[in-house]
């Protein structure tokens, strides 16, 4: 199965107008990719049903709003991608 | 239905965590300023004021299930039908059904029938955003229970 990264990118690159080979682990979804907070909902979403979890957008926003956490935490790419990883592990099994 | 002060919904019918069904019934034309503009001498529900119909019951099912500690708005419109016209003085039934709930957002599918028949259907994200005040939490509230719905007022 393709990376999360891969995954994600792919995501962005469906539901935005951000064309796929901009997209980098590098790349700060919001200053770099230009993604609004609309758009950015359409993203969670996807990713949302794609994974099947909750990302939990509004805490992490707080976070980085509070400065305990820096916003490239959950917006760079590659760091998206390893929180996205984080979340579809500690998903409960199925059926447990 | 008060169209000018958008008050969509009549009734709600029923509820749960993740459907609703509510009842309307389109004023007359007669002395509305809505259909005297849309349109001079055929008067039809504007379109929009559907879309505003199902994100109302899109909005109170999320209230319902948030118990109204957040106020639902709407953020995207997606993949609206207008299949056919709606009258003065129609009945409809106004359906919404969540279809995920995210975080700080949900997407809910809404649906208008009149006399069995489809009219209307969209997709619809609303963001959950804390109330701006207190004296509007209380003013949904209180419109909820107008409707019908059962609130619990917060402890």
């Amino acid at each position: 199965m393709a990376s999360a990264f891969d995954r994600i990118a792919d995501i962005i690159a469906e539901t935005s107008d951000v064309s796929r080979d901009k997209i980098t682990p590098d790349s700060h979804v919001i200053n770099d990719l230009g993604i609004d907070s609309l758009d950015f909902l359409d993203i969670v979403f996807a990713i949302d049903k794609e994974f099947g979890i909750k990302v939990p957008v509004e805490a992490w926003t707080q976070e980085v709003n509070a400065g305990r956490v820096p916003a490239e935490n959950y917006f760079v790419m590659k760091n998206l991608a390893l929180r996205i990883d984080e979340l579809v592990a500690a998903k409960p099994a199925a059926g447990a | 239905m008060r169209l000018e002060y958008f008050e969509m919904i009549d009734r709600i019918i029923a509820v749960d965590d993740t459907s609703l069904s509510a009842e309307c019934r389109v004023p007359a034309a007669a002395g509305n300023p809505v259909f005297a503009g849309h349109m001079p001498g055929f008067p039809l529900m504007p379109g929009v004021l559907l879309i505003e119909t199902m994100a109302q019951a899109s909005g109170y099912l999320l209230l319902h299930r948030l118990n109204f500690t957040r106020m639902p708005l709407l953020a995207s419109v997606k993949e609206a039908k207008l299949r056919s016209f709606v009258l003065p003085e129609a009945t409809l039934l106004v359906e919404a059904t969540l279809q995920h709930e995210g975080s700080g957002y949900a997407v809910a599918n809404g649906r208008i029938s009149s006399n069995g028949k489809k009219v209307c259907e969209v997709e619809l994200v609303l963001r959950a955003l804390p109330f701006p005040s207190p004296e509007l939490a209380a003013m949904v509230r209180e419109r909820a229970r107008s409707l019908g719905m059962v609130v619990v007022e917060p402890a």
